[in-house]
């Protein structure tokens, strides 16, 4: 195990931080999510499918800071539940609602989404009932003191090391730029 | 009291709710801080209606109690009682849903904002991420209100108004990120993103960051100070409810109580921007001079402001009643004014009491809760003056074009606030 983690994790225990996470938050939040999921394939109108869906991402968010990480879950709220859910719904805007929602639905592709469906719900029971022999046996509980700056070592490096996914980290960022000056060149007829 | 509920208080121990775990002491916390924002944000309307009134040489709200005073609750009132359309071609749900986005992202932030040491609902690891992430939740309320109106000038103030916050959102960002590398320049080399943590790097490094390697620090500040007037679409970069253009913008079709919850929202995302701007770069609720000036007669002084501040308030209010005129018709107003005169009086001499009981730094409860209150009166000193800077700004300047506003912010502010992320990083990494 990484060094970092587990001084993290001294630290978590003597700080003796007192979890307020209860069961009764994750059933909410789960529920909460679930509903709204449901809700997202189910409405004709796309902009009230767009609002379940922001719904959904901040119930996730909720897990994502019961799971002791709270980066992650700031990043959902900016990225997914600030920035992409307003360009969904600036798209969504531009279309005739009206029309679109009397329209019958003429996609046929529900037999691949059961089977992806139920691919994943075997890939979820598996991990159930053979999540002792897949996964350390030992629970790592992040700190949620440190957990920023732990992703940030593991990202960046820290004490003049290379990080442990420093090389991965940066050849993902080449790869957004370059999707970045793509759409730009496919937008512009003249550069 | 009791030692448990003096440690929440903040009286005890630097501990904020959240991290003690105390679920009880977090909501009255949240009912202290709700309760505080609604009626900083009634006071606030009334401040703007005076003071864009006497800029512009009126008189302002006068027949509702002495001096408009009681105006903000007449509208409040009003706006309960008036009638609450939705338009019938409107989409019904997401109409009604709409003021609640909004309001929810304005008031959600008020978690994290460290009004002192141990005066706030919570101390998160990730504090200036979540409030930069759940303020930018609020313009998903603005887009789905101008949408659900299903109305022309609303759905075309949504738009100006999505557009110019996404854009803004950018320049801003990146001042709060040179601000946050400030934090790093320690001893361990580690920054933080917590609210609490941000102001007590400043008290460490013993300046507050919009001093940080002059001039860098101040630009960020100017930056930030901009864009936070794009990001709550006020004057001059109110394109979104520009009403010489597009009526009321985004909230053309509301009216009544739901109309209301707009503005309170609109005025409850100021303060919380004005917050941010104070903890990072004005020292959060730290005292001028905390190191030049650092003898105890100077702490003495300076706590002394907060019951100044109120005598001062009192003092004018006096003005006021010797000043009206002595007809038998103002007589009720007089009367209510010299008890609001009393009032402000009695709390200023509580507050000296305080500041006098408590004067020595010993760890008495006198001297905590002296203390408690020099932090919040300091921080809310900080968010006064800008939003006081809010209203100067809206009488001062004239209102943007659309395509004036999106260039100032492409093409100036983002490079600007560029250069400045990497010029600190440059003078930070050869500082230490």
């Amino acid at each position: 195990m990484n060094p970092a983690l587990n001084s993290g994790l001294n630290s978590a225990v003597n700080a003796g931080m007192a979890p307020v996470a209860t069961p009764w938050f994750f059933y909410v939040l789960a529920g909460l999510a679930v509903i709204s999921g449901l809700l997202v394939i189910t409405r004709r109108n796309a902009v009230h499918s767009a609002l379940a869906l922001i719904v959904t991402l901040l119930a996730v968010t909720g897990l994502y800071l019961m799971l002791y990480a709270p980066f992650v879950a700031a990043v959902q709220i900016f990225v997914y539940a600030g920035g992409i859910m307003l360009l969904f719904l600036f798209v969504i805007m531009l279309v005739n609602i009206e029309r679109s929602s009397k329209d019958r639905q003429f996609n046929r592709m529900w037999p691949v989404g059961l089977a992806a469906a139920c691919a994943l719900l075997a890939l979820f029971v598996s991990a159930f009932v053979k999540g002792k022999a897949l996964f350390p046996d030992r629970m790592i509980s992040l700190p949620e003191s440190s957990n920023t700056q732990q992703i940030a070592g593991m990202l960046y490096g820290e004490a003049g090391k290379m990080g442990e996914y420093t090389f991965a980290f940066e050849i993902a960022s080449l790869l957004l730029l370059v999707a970045i000056l793509g759409a730009v060149i496919m937008t512009k007829k003249k550069i | 009291m009791p030692d448990f509920i003096m440690s929440y208080l903040g009286i005890k121990d630097a501990v904020t709710p959240g991290a003690a775990g105390s679920q009880f002491w977090a909501l009255v916390y949240v009912f202290i801080i709700f309760a505080g924002v609604s009626v900083a944000v009634m006071a606030m309307n009334w401040l703007e209606r005076k003071a864009l009134a006497h800029f512009q040489i009126r008189l302002g709200p006068m027949r509702v109690g002495p001096h408009g005073l009681l105006q903000p609750i007449a509208d409040a009132i009003k706006l309960m009682l008036k009638e609450d359309i939705i338009p019938a071609e409107a989409d019904q749900f997401v109409f009604w849903v709409a003021p609640l986005i909004g309001l929810l992202a304005a008031f959600t932030v008020y978690t994290v904002i460290p009004f002192g040491p141990s005066q706030a609902v919570s101390d998160m690891n990730i504090g200036i991420l979540f409030m930069l992430g759940v303020s930018s939740l609020g313009v998903l309320g603005i887009v789905v209100a101008g949408w659900a109106s299903n109305s022309h000038y609303p759905l075309i103030g949504a738009l100006r108004s999505s557009a110019q916050m996404v854009s803004y959102e950018v320049a801003m960002g990146l001042a709060v990120v040179s601000a946050i590398l400030m934090t790093s320049l320690n001893a361990t080399g580690t920054g933080t993103l917590s609210m609490i943590g941000i102001v007590q790097a400043q008290q460490q490094q013993g300046v507050w960051f919009i001093f940080k390697f002059f001039p860098l620090g101040l630009i960020a500040l100017g930056i930030f100070a901009i864009a936070m007037i794009a990001e709550t679409n006020r004057a001059p970069f109110d394109m979104a409810e520009a009403e010489s253009e597009l009526t009321a913008g985004y909230h053309t079709e509301y009216s009544g109580l739901r109309w209301s919850l707009f503005m309170l929202a609109e005025y409850a995302a100021m303060i919380a921007v004005s917050s941010i701007a104070v903890a990072l770069w004005l020292g959060g609720w730290m005292r001028p001079f905390p190191n030049l000036l650092n003898a105890p007669a100077w702490d003495f002084i300076f706590s002394l402001f907060p019951a100044l501040t109120f005598f001062g308030l009192a003092a004018i209010a006096i003005i006021g009643v010797v000043r009206m005129p002595a007809h038998s018709f103002f007589k009720i107003q007089r009367i209510g004014l010299a008890a609001f005169a009393a009032v402000l009086g009695f709390i200023a001499l509580l507050l000296l009491v305080i500041a006098v009981a408590g004067r020595s730094a010993d760890g008495s409860v006198a001297a905590r809760f002296r203390e408690g209150i020099d932090y919040v009166y300091w921080f809310v000193f900080k968010v006064a003056v800008f939003m006081y800077l809010f209203i100067w700004y809206r009488a001062t300047w004239p209102r943007y074009r659309f395509d004036q506003l999106m260039k100032i912010g492409w093409k100036v502010m983002l490079p600007i606030s560029l250069v400045v992320l990497i010029a600190t990083a440059i003078v930070g990494v050869l500082v230490s």
